[in-house]
This record gives C-alpha cells, structure tokens and sequence, in this order.
C-alpha cells in the first residue's frame, strides 16, 4: 500500500517551458533522476520511523509542558527580580518550542503516523492567537504547494509587505521596514489576520459567511488565549502582590517568542539566494520540478542542535519544504543527503547562520521599500 | 462532583489550549482528557505462549460485566494499534485480558508487556453477559475461547450458591489449557459447578458438535441450559447449527472475523474525502487499515464486523465484504471499514 501525493505529476510539463534560472542547466531527464532520489530518500526516512521518533517528541513536550509549569509557578512572585527573571524566561521558551518544534511540526502531520489522538494534526491546538485550523490552511495548503510563486504564494510578503521585484511597487511600499519592525512583537496577530485572508474576501474570491466564520473561531481562541496570559496568570499572582509583574512577564514572554518566530519565518525564503517564481514557470510542473523550486526556493540556518530545536528544525527549511510531513527530528540527517545532492547537480543550497539570514532578510526588505 | 468540575475548569483557564490533565500526565501516566489509559499492574504467564495483563484502568473506565470485552491500544514501533480483548476477570473487579501470541499485536503484548506499562482502553462493550436471573448454565468453550467465559466463572461461582454451571472446555492438551489450575481448584470447591475437559490431543478427536452424542455424555441435561459457546468460527458455526436443529437457546462470541474464501476483491485508490488523503489500498487491506496507515484517526471498535462503531459514509465506488465476499455499495450507503476493502477506486467521507 503506498500513499498517493496527488500534488506530484510525473509529467505534464509543456516541452520547452523555460526552468528556473538556478536549473536551467538541468536536462529533463535528470529533473526526473533528482524527484526518484529524492523520493528515495523520502522512503527511506518513512521506513525507519518509529519507536525512537516517539519518544523524541513525547520527550519535548514533556520538556515544554515543565517548563511552562516551572514558569507560570515563578512568575507567583514576580514582584522578585529573580523570579521576575526566571518565570519569563521559562515561559518563553516553553512557548517557542510550543510553537515551533511541536506545534508547527503536529498541525503538518509529522506525527500522525503515531495515531496517538493527544499529537495529532486534526486534534492539535496551539499557544498561538491564530487557531490550528485556520492556519493549516494558509500553512500547509497555500504556501507549501505554492512555495514562492508570486501570485499564488501568500506568504511573500505575507500581503503587506513587498518582499519581491515582481512584486509591483507603489509608494505604500516605503513604509516596508516600519511595517516589519512593527510586525515582529505582534507577530501571531500579523498570522491571525492574514489567515483570515480578507484580500480573498475583497476580491470576492472567498465568502462573507466563511469569513464570518473565521472571525468566531478568532475571537473565541483570543478570549481564551488573553484569558490565560493576561487575566488568570496575574490574577493568581495578585495572592503575593505580584500581579502588574505577572502581567509585565506575560506580555514580555509572549513578544519575545513573536520576534523570535518572526525572525526565523523571514529566514525560511527571504534571504539572499532563495529564488521566487512566476506562475509561467510552474505550469505543468513535474514532480522533479516541484521538489527543484521547494529546494531552490527555500533557505536554511546553519548552528547548533539547540538552534535547530529553537526553530522548529525550521532551520532546514529546505529539507522541511521537501518533506513537509516528515518527523522534524530527522531532518538534520535528511539535509546531509538533500546537500550532497544539490552539489551533485549544481543547485544552490542557500544557507547561513542566523544573524547573517536575519540581516539578508531584511536588507531585503529595506531595498524592496524602494522602487 | 461540582466542585472537582468546578476546579478542572479554573485549571483550564491556565493551561489553554491544553487541557490540565496534559499536565498533569507530567507525574500521573493515566491523566487523560482525551484518551483513556490503563497501568499495567501484573503480567503473569499462563502458558507457553499466553499471558494475563493485569490492570488499572484510568478515570472514565466503567466496570465492565462478565463477558465484556474492550479495545485495547498497545504501541508497536511508536505506532498505536487497536484490537479487541475479553475481560477475563470477575465482572467489577479491575480488568486483565488473557492474550495467546498470535498476530502482530498479540505477539507484542505477550512478549513486551511489563508491570508500569500504560495500555491505551476503550470502555468495555459487548452483549455476550450472564443471564439476568439465576438458571442452569452451559459453557462451550474452545481455546482462547474461554477467557470471557472465565469472567462470568469467576463473577458466579464463588459468588452464588445456587450456582449451577457446567462448563465444557476443549484444548489441545492440559498444558496448553487457559487457568487449568484454578478451574480445577473451582471444581473442587463449589458443587454448582462441574468441569469438562476435552483434550484434543488425548482423546485423538475434536469435540464432536456435529450430533448430540458428544454433548449428552459431558452433560445429559444440555438442552435444558441456557448454552455459551465461544471460540474458533468452525467451532461455534457447528455449534450453530445443532441448537438450531434442536431449537435451544444458545449465545456465541466470535472472536475473528470470518473471511470468505477467495473474497478480498480486487483493491483500488481509497480516498478519505475529509482528511484530503489518497491511499492505494491492496485487497486484503481492510479500509479501516488503509486508513490508519495513512495516519488518519479513524473511528473503529471491534475491528471484527461486530461492533458498527466504525461506520462511515461512502461517497462513491464500491466495497468488498470480506466476511460474505460479496460486492456492494451505493453513495451515502453505510459501510464497515474494518470489514470491507475497496472493490475498485473508492471515496469515503473520512
């Protein structure tokens, strides 16, 4: 029994249609050498998924859940600088691994193959004001089958910034830089919003009612999301006079895990070397031609294993663009082969450490504010 | 309890979108608000190849009844798998199943259960209970086929003077024969209860349900008992069929699903509308598998045909029951998943 990828042709592509740039200099035939071995790699990782995996993930959110326990418990006394201290940063982390290793990795389906109803995609709710559903929408359905056409793929630019030349530009455009800046602290409201896709809704191309829609299951995730943060918490440090604290540590914790979700996000296909494309190019596309645009199309981080885990394993973008349903944890030893390959064939394999990415995502978006 | 509900609730304002028994699980296995759990409390080898799992199920468990069964999910290669087990001991008392290694699943729980382990339940189902008010009883049992039998034993026996119950059990041999000792010990104890052993292995023949010769020398009075048979399906379909000749009440408790020699149909593309999921599906994988294998939580109870709690929606194509081979299927028909695979490209609303 095998499971059919319905997005994957295995032809289709009009003869002489002209190929990225970055793979202009691959043949047909070998555009279909790199989908089998890439589908090969895909398998191999499949047939080998188990009880090791597993424990991998049970471990994180065993690890994520004592954290944000150890810190909801510190911030009781956050009128104390220590505890101040230790309370928002406990529960910052636990947010970001929340966010990004697990819930990131659960709402894909990386661990569906586990059957187990508490790490499902279909049952997971995440610590993020946007709700799973919405998002797995915009997420996994747009922008991972239409990663950088522009036009097709929202998140360039993410509809308010201009994040590409083919991008037209209009002078609204100048306010680019301040736009992300400000983004960055409110990150999961800027996601909220733009799941709610009220381009779509303008241009008639999605109805009122589903927006209406939308908009409830919005409201009722903010009141509970608000409810915990920014009332209950506060409220029950209010009992060692540490309320306001509380509330400042909450506020705090959740901006910084926006700014750092934000940064790693700009990482995954702004910076220097991830190439966009036009929706000419990927007619027809072939499964060898889709795998070349998510490889091309995408940028890694390089760093530590703890950098890894802090972004979700979103630091191999590529590998994750690849095999978007493949358990995170595997993909540091995917990205050893995805590599080799790129070199053989000559495609770049766009990746750098995270201060560098950072700083060519937004020399991007401060060059694109201009004209 | 208002006041523990109360609580759960003020808990929860602080762990959304989690619930508090997520955290909770940190220091309690068996929190759950999603999926019930049982801690493995004893596992004790009962022969050569079967053991009884012992243990202590979680909030939410109701007790079953003598006879019961209930799902359980073991994990295999991080990967849950359901099947369903008999409760085999007395009716209220904390469960344990009594498992013989055959299959995947089985074959994992006999050889890799330890004490501490957690079990993923289902609450216990099933009709195939004692009669509500005091009669003359047979048992027919075969095998494994004794373990729900083995429940209502236990629940009656010591329990009920007026007891009377003749319980006819065929095995290969006495070794290979499921709780000999206590059986015997019970035997021994309570005359309301009277025990016949029948040894394949020694007696050079199966238990003979074909005629009534068999049956009159293990207990005269059958036809006079209410009868339980369960085991093997040739087993219970000769059962079957002789109380239907001589017009008695008999209950049966198949364990397996029969499936139709030749049947399994020819296979085809499963697609699983709701989770947007394509899977090619072979003819001897039931759209239940299929399903799952693909990750999906699909709804499934008995996995045997029995239970229906798996029934979905079929939006077009056709299936193919593996119990009666037969080819059905129109849209918005009901079909068994665990029962059916797909007579061609099928579409379930899934």
């Amino acid at each position: 029994m095998t499971i059919v990828t319905p997005l994957l042709l295995d032809q289709g592509r009009p003869a002489g249609r002209a190929k990225p740039s970055a793979a202009a200099h691959l043949s047909d035939a070998q555009i279909e050498e790199l989908g089998r071995e890439l589908d090969a790699l895909r398998e191999s990782v499949i047939a080998t998924r188990g009880a090791r995996d597993a424990a991998y993930i049970r471990r994180v959110i065993a690890t994520q859940r004592s954290l944000e326990l150890a810190g909801r418990a510190a911030l009781l006394f956050a009128k104390h600088k220590p505890a101040w201290l230790a309370g928002t940063g406990m529960l910052t982390l636990a947010k970001i691994l929340e966010n990004m290793e697990i819930g990131h990795n659960v709402l894909h389906g990386q661990w569906d193959w586990m059957r187990d109803p508490d790490i499902h995609s279909t049952t997971w709710e995440w610590d993020f004001v946007t709700p799973a559903e919405a998002w797995q929408h915009t997420h996994n359905d747009l922008h991972h089958t239409w990663t950088n056409v522009v036009g097709k793929d929202r998140d360039v630019g993410y509809t308010i910034l201009r994040m590409d030349e083919d991008q037209p530009w209009t002078p609204r455009n100048l306010g680019n830089p301040l736009y992300n800046a400000l983004l960055a602290p409110v990150f999961e409201w800027g996601i909220a919003i733009y799941d709610l896709e009220l381009d779509e809704v303008r241009e008639g191309r999605k109805p009122v009612a589903e927006l209406k829609r939308g908009l409830k299951a919005l409201g009722a995730k903010f009141v509970k999301q608000a409810a915990k943060d920014y009332v209950a918490t506060p409220a029950a440090a209010a009992v060692t006079g540490s309320a306001k604290q509380a509330l400042t540590a909450t506020l705090t914790a959740n901006a910084a895990r926006n700014i750092w979700a934000h940064a790693v996000i700009f990482c995954g296909h702004f910076p220097a070397g991830a190439d966009t494309f036009t929706e000419e190019q990927i007619e027809g596309e072939t499964r060898g031609d889709w795998y070349v645009r998510q490889m091309i199309g995408s940028a890694n981080i390089s760093g530590s294993r703890l950098m890894h885990l802090m972004t979700g394993n979103l630091s191999f973008q590529i590998e994750h663009h690849l095999f978007p349903d493949l358990p995170s944890n595997r993909y540091a030893e995917v990205a050893v082969k995805v590599r080799e390959i790129c070199e053989r064939y000559e495609l770049p394999y766009t990746t750098g450490p995270l201060p560098k990415q950072v700083a060519s995502a937004w020399a991007k978006v401060f060059r694109l504010a201009l004209p | 309890m208002p006041s523990i509900r109360l609580l759960s609730r003020l808990a929860s304002a602080f762990t959304t979108p989690r619930s508090p028994e997520d955290f909770l699980r940190l220091v309690d296995p068996l929190a759950s608000a999603r999926q019930l759990r049982g801690l493995v409390t004893s596992v004790v080898p009962e022969t050569a190849d079967s053991v009884t799992i012992r243990f202590r199920p979680g909030k939410g468990w109701n007790a079953h009844e003598a006879g019961q069964w209930a799902r359980i999910g073991v994990e295999i290669d991080g990967v849950r798998h359901w099947r369903s087990y008999s409760l085999s001991t007395g009716a209220g008392q904390d469960p344990a199943i009594t498992v013989t290694a055959m299959g995947k699943v089985s074959t994992a729980l006999v050889r890799g259960t330890r004490r501490g382990d957690v079990l993923f339940l289902a609450p216990p189902e099933g009709d195939f209970v004692l009669p509500e008010r005091p009669r003359p009883l047979l048992m027919l049992t075969a095998g494994s086929g004794l373990t729900p039998v083995m429940s209502m034993i236990r629940t009656l026996v010591p329990r009920r003077a007026d007891a009377d119950l003749v319980l006819v059990h065929s095995s290969r041999s006495p070794e290979d024969s499921l709780f000999r000792e206590e059986l015997l010990e019970l035997a021994d104890q309570f005359p309301g209860f009277r025990l016949v052993q029948w040894f394949t292995g020694e007696r050079g023949r199966r238990l003979d349900l074909a005629g009534t010769g068999d049956l009159d020398a293990a207990c005269p009075d059958w036809r006079d008992r209410a009868a339980y048979a369960c085991g093997p399906a040739e087993f219970l379909d000769a059962a079957e069929a002789l109380w239907q000749r001589e017009e008695g009440e008999l209950r049966v408790e198949r364990f397996a699903a029969v499936v139709a020699p030749g049947s399994g149909g020819e296979g085809g593309r499963v697609t699983f509308e709701k989770s947007d999921t394509e899977v090619e599906a072979d003819s001897a994988t039931t759209l239940l598998a299929a399903g799952e294998d693909a990750g999906l939580m699909m709804r499934s109870g008995c996995r045997m045909g029995i239970c229906h709690a798996c029934v979905t929606p079929l939006l077009s194509g056709q299936v193919r029951d593996t119990r009666t081979g037969e080819v059905h299927g129109e849209p918005g028909h009901l079909v068994q998943t665990c029962v059916s695979t797909a007579a061609g490209p099928v579409s379930l609303d899934a």
